[in-house]
């Protein structure tokens, strides 16, 4: 970087143990799908979040990893206050999100960005791009716009794209550079949080590994910490230092990296991890793969008792009145381990 | 007699932008019950090559010229329409991407099901329900005969994917055109729809070209693998030998892109940089020479044919369109010989 660049790594790095700088707990975001008619009738809910607890510490970089339904985006979007919470609350360096109004949003905004998956849809096709990463330093009033126009280079810059391209329009980018331009958005208010939602999973592999390695650098450049939402488990144990598993709006696990990957404990994460397809032929002729038996049930009726318990090897194969009566708490492991999880089968008998 | 022999098969299509060669001399035979995974990204070609092979491609814009598409004997390209529709969902199936866009919303997914039997096997309404329960049980889906006569849009995605295997299959074809057929689904569910491919691929017999940019989902899948690069197959060998010495730069760089559970998380993932070419406008020499890393100087200049290289171990015959390629055989594990 050069020393116009208003861009300097502010931030301090590394973990830190003191308090969580995002604190989510119990949160819960339910969708109406169906009101009481005219004469009555039944309301209709869909429990897309159904009580995710977690911590988020500084410089962290936390993966909300689960399959489709399973709640991960909403979560996210209740997180970053695009959704009203149901339920439940969200604190940001000690402060209460939940309760915010849009003004007192405003601020905060400034701390906390977001990625998003598609990067077709996200960039407004009528604007440049410089329009596009001064919009926020506009909005909040920071510099003149000579200086906005100087920072919106130093970002390009710094998201591997040529400062030079900075008056071209999103659809003069490749699929790959618009992620990065949306990247470059992100970091434009210097924020110590990135939510991003699938932000690879609509690239090609190979600018897919370029943005992953893209994300990495600059987590360690600004010292952000990220909460990254995603379906694949190998793209996340890339990027994060922490995984939670979600099924069915709940965290049914969650650990640190290597102990995740050592120890999946909860049934559902040994299945996910046994279904990821790798690229080795000689240990895909070779692995057990654990199939998961029928789909994933519907959110709006989840199942009584534990929500994966329909299709769970562990309870086929020794059933247990709990899993059908009571949803398992997420608990660790063992007093005080960084590594909880939600089974009441793993945790041994009554 | 191989079951199917493509011999340089090209497909243009002229557009506002110029001619872009989609598929640009793809050459290649199958055997009998043999899967071949075809790989590559987004635009290298993949597709089209499946849909030229049914005579799917609109014309105009498109255009499919090849020597020849020998399929049990018979020039797919010199034939009619109405024989070409004799062949298409009989001999040869397509399953597609997205359940949700390829049925009709409007029909049941016994009309679905049935049009196939009726139409190839002269069966009955009757008996080709029959054989269509059948079907659906075999793909897995419980209750078939309450799941007959219910719409696509009452069928969970994994299902719809179980439905479109269990019609491809109907009339047990001889080759299967698989398109990227689980990565609309998620992993356990792609899972169970892989091994249910393989256990019916096995019961059958069927020949299989499945197409995807999944290099997980071909290592556990085929028996050989073609990469494909901007319209052209730039490395073809068999799964074991591509996976443990890739002999194409761009082979070498997918592999390196993908992050795995057992790759060390704290190094970078070796990318490829910048982005595949715009085929309206390709360079005039090897296609990939503006991303490669191995690249030398004739490579900005000429273009590089497939050389016929042999892997010694097993006597397996493996291609690679690349000038570089006794610098990538890496001396300990080489011995591959030209």
């Amino acid at each position: 970087m050069t020393d116009t660049t208003p861009l300097a790594s502010s931030h301090s790095r590394g973990e830190s143990s003191g308090p969580p700088l995002l604190e989510v707990t119990d949160l819960k975001k339910h969708f109406q799908v169906q009101s009481k008619g005219l004469f009555g009738g039944q309301e209709k809910w869909l429990h897309a979040v159904d009580g995710v607890h977690f911590e988020l510490h500084k410089g962290e970089a936390l993966g909300l990893v689960g399959e489709s339904g399973c709640g991960k985006s909403t979560a996210a979007r209740t997180i970053v206050g695009l959704y009203p919470a149901t339920s439940g609350s969200v604190r940001f360096d000690g402060r209460e999100l939940t309760t915010l109004s849009p003004s007192q949003w405003r601020p905060m905004r400034r701390r906390i960005q977001m990625i998003f998956q598609d990067p077709y849809a996200s960039l407004d096709p009528r604007q440049t791009v410089a329009s596009i990463l001064g919009e926020p330093l506009k909005i909040h009033g920071i510099g003149r716009p000579a200086r906005r126009k100087i920072h919106a280079m130093a970002l390009l810059e710094a998201v591997g794209l040529n400062p030079r391209h900075i008056h071209r329009y999103p659809h003069e980018f490749s699929g790959g550079q618009r992620q990065r331009i949306g990247i470059a958005r992100a970091l434009a208010l210097e924020p110590e949080l990135i939510v991003c939602d699938e932000p690879v999973s609509a690239l090609d592999v190979s600018i897919q590994a370029q943005v992953l390695n893209l994300l990495g650098e600059l987590k360690e450049r600004f010292g952000l910490s990220y909460l990254f939402i995603a379906h694949d488990l190998a793209v996340v144990r890339h990027l994060c230092t922490r995984i939670a598993v979600m099924y069915l709006g709940r965290i049914v696990e969650i650990a640190d990296r290597d102990e995740l990957f050592a120890n999946p404990t909860h049934p559902y994460t040994r299945a996910l991890l046994s279904a990821i397809p790798e690229p080795d032929p000689e240990r895909e002729r070779t692995r057990q793969r654990i199939v998961l038996q029928g789909d994933v049930p519907s959110p709006i009726d989840p199942p009584s008792g534990c929500p994966f318990h329909p299709r769970c090897p562990k309870y086929a194969a020794t059933p247990d009145a709990r899993c059908t009566s009571l949803i398992p708490p997420l608990e660790p492991a063992s007093p005080g381990s960084r590594h909880e999880f939600a089974c009441h089968l793993e945790r041994g008998p009554a | 007699m191989a079951l199917l022999e493509v011999q340089n098969l090209r497909v243009r299509f002229e557009t506002h932008h110029g001619v872009v060669r989609a598929v640009d001399g793809v050459s290649f035979s199958l055997e009998e019950g043999e899967t071949l995974g075809l790989v590559g990204e987004s635009g290298s070609g993949k597709s089209v090559t499946n849909l030229a092979l049914l005579g799917l491609i609109p014309s105009p814009p498109g255009v499919v010229e090849a020597d020849r598409v020998l399929f049990e004997g018979r020039d797919l390209l010199t034939l009619n329409e109405r024989e070409l529709r004799s062949i298409r969902g009989n001999r040869i199936s397509m399953i597609f991407q997205d359940p949700m866009t390829s049925m009709n919303p409007l029909l049941t997914i016994e009309r679905q099901l049935t049009e196939v039997l009726c139409l190839h096997k002269g069966l009955s309404r009757r008996e080709a329900r029959k054989k269509a329960i059948a079907g659906l049980g075999d793909v897995g889906i419980p209750s078939p005969e309450k799941r007959i006569d219910q719409y696509p849009h009452q069928l969970s995605g994994g299902m719809r994917q179980r439905v479109m295997i269990a019609m491809g299959l109907l009339c047990e074809p001889r080759l299967l055109l698989a398109d990227e057929p689980t990565t609309a689904l998620d992993v356990t569910i792609q899972a169970q729809v892989l091994e249910l491919m393989k256990a019916l691929q096995h019961k059958h017999g069927t020949a299989i070209i499945l197409v995807t940019h999944d290099l997980g989902v071909v290592a556990g899948m085929s028996d050989r693998i073609h990469v494909m690069y901007a319209g052209k197959l730039v490395e073809t060998a068999s799964t074991s030998d591509l996976f443990q010495l890739p002999l194409h730069p761009y082979t070498k760089g997918l592999l390196g892109s993908i992050p795995t559970l057992h790759s060390d998380p704290n190094e970078d993932l070796d990318s490829i940089p910048g982005a595949p070419p715009d085929l309206a406008a390709l360079p005039p020499g090897c296609s990939f020479e503006p991303r490669c890393a191995w690249k030398a100087e004739r490579c900005s200049k000429e273009r590089p044919e497939r050389l016929t290289l042999t892997q010694p171990s097993s006597g397996a015959v493996r291609t690679s369109a690349c000038f570089e390629v006794q610098r990538l055989l890496r001396p300990t594990q080489s011995g591959v010989t030209q």
